[in-house]
């Protein structure tokens, strides 16, 4: 892939963070499961996922998806109880090419920090792309994520989207 | 004998240990490796039991036989362009199909010395084929996947190839997502599908069962709001006992109440196991020996075998 998908795109501010409670250990097993609320997954997807929108490398540019408004907050919903996580993302132009990159580093991401117990729903935001029913079933598909998790290419690219943010 | 196949690459023979049958049934016999490069998706013994076809991720399908205690890799049948999803032998063990995520349907006769022929190259889905599968006792193929639609072919005696006889798709009565995984009675007259839009369908042929004459297939019902995500898999035992895993980590069991009203067949659930599994259940298999032994396979790692202890 050459040159840049999105050259200019609108970069909005980050929002000020809402400080995390820690929860005191003082009556707590320190064995029951930890819960996982809407701003753990918010924070899981912030800090680390990092697109660059030239994937020959762009360093004055590495946005992270919510200074795009790619991910917000309001767009991840969590339901512990169910182990439900469900991520809503808006492609940065209706025919973003790397939607399906930007939902598989999504996908990946939080297959590796969340518990195993979590089932992952990652949809595009309605009526945001061009193909939105496609891109939805096929980053459903775990069988077709499975595959192109073996394919090194494309690992290469998620681990590149996936490296830790320069700030 | 049980086989299992793994995103490890690996397969994994299993035999049921027959000096201690209570705290550790089933042994590990054998591990087939150092074949496939990329995931191996699913693995069928021909009718003999002889010859076991495991379908990868590496577009390779691998057929092993076994020597002594040992599994050797006899042949590998390329040609797909990419992932090799499902394998199925025919009845007679004298064909194997192959699907692809490049939408082809492969037909390979089986010739002695281990030697497989493309006979056939399908192309009339139009993505992804999740699965293969032969009528019990026709040499009749089912195909279905991506394109939401299940495809039957047969061969043409005129033209001398294989052709789609028919489509089953949303027009009649069919899936509206992925279609993952089909099977059919014992009788050959019905056939269940399962699918990503979180139903069940079972369908019905009238025709003769001789071959002679393709009977359509139509569908008869539609089981919804058995499972809570994707349905990956579904088998149908012998003794008409339907079993069907999916993502929401549990296991359900259905059997025909039919009391023969105009109304056409009704299916109940016998049993819902919730978690099941720890993860996703990706497959179900009834034992071809014993009637209800039933083994079930996740992303959890594990494999589970099931008995089922009464029949209502």
């Amino acid at each position: 892939m050459t040159g840049l998908i999105n050259a200019n795109p609108t970069v909005y501010e980050r929002k000020e963070r809402r400080p995390r409670t820690v929860p005191s250990f003082t009556n707590e097993d320190e064995y029951s499961p930890e819960a996982i609320d809407q701003l753990e997954v918010f924070d899981i997807l912030f800090y680390f996922l990092i697109i660059q929108f030239n994937v020959n490398k762009y360093p004055e540019h590495p946005y992270s998806l919510e200074e795009l408004k790619v991910i917000t907050e309001d767009a991840v919903e969590v339901n512990d109880k169910n182990s439900h996580v469900r991520v809503t993302f808006t492609p940065t132009v209706e025919h973003c090419s790397m939607a399906t990159i930007i939902g598989l580093c999504i996908r990946v991401k939080l297959l590796r920090s969340l518990p195993s117990r979590f089932k992952v729903d990652i949809t595009v935001a309605p009526g945001t792309h061009a193909t939105e029913a496609a891109v939805n079933k096929q980053l459903n598909d775990k069988e077709r994520v499975a595959a192109a998790l073996e394919n090194p290419n494309l690992v290469e690219m998620v681990d590149q989207c996936l490296a830790p943010s320069y700030d | 004998m049980l086989a299992s196949c793994s995103g490890d690459k690996t397969v994994r023979i299993w035999q049921q240990n027959p000096s201690d049958k209570l705290s550790d049934p089933w042994l590990c016999k054998a591990i087939l490796d150092e074949t496939h490069t990329r995931t191996v998706r699913s693995c069928a013994w021909s009718p003999s039991g002889k010859l076991l076809a495991t379908a990868s991720f590496d577009a390779t399908t691998a057929i092993w036989e076994q020597v002594g205690d040992d599994f050797e890799c006899v042949a590998t049948l390329e040609g797909h362009e990419n992932e090799v999803k499902s394998v199925s032998w025919n009845s007679s063990g004298s064909l194997l199909a192959t699907c692809s995520r490049d939408k082809s349907v492969w037909i390979w006769e089986v010739l002695p010395g281990n030697e497989f022929d493309c006979v056939s190259v399908l192309t009339g889905h139009t993505q992804d084929v999740k699965m293969v599968q032969w009528h019990p006792f026709m040499d009749v193929l089912f195909s279905c996947g991506y394109d939401n639609t299940i495809k039957v072919w047969a061969d043409d005696r005129d033209s001398d190839d294989w052709e789609c006889l028919q489509t089953l798709n949303e027009a009649n009565n069919g899936h509206s997502s992925t279609v993952w995984a089909l099977s059919f009675n014992s009788a050959g007259d019905k056939m269940v599908t399962c699918s990503d839009d979180l139903t069940l369908k079972i369908w019905g042929t009238d025709g003769p069962m001789n071959g002679d004459e393709f009977a359509p297939w139509r569908h008869l019902c539609t089981l919804s709001g058995v499972h809570d995500r994707t349905i990956f898999s579904i088998h149908w035992s012998r003794e008409g006992v339907i079993a069907s895993a999916a993502a929401d980590d549990a296991i359900r069991l259905f059997a025909d109440e039919s009391d023969g009203s105009v109304e056409g067949p009704s299916y109940k659930m016998l049993l819902k196991k919730e978690k099941a599994h720890d993860m996703d259940v990706n497959a179900v298999q009834w034992s071809s020996k014993e009637n209800r032994l039933l083994a079930s396979a996740s992303d959890d790692g594990t494999i589970k075998i099931w008995e089922l202890t009464s029949l209502p």
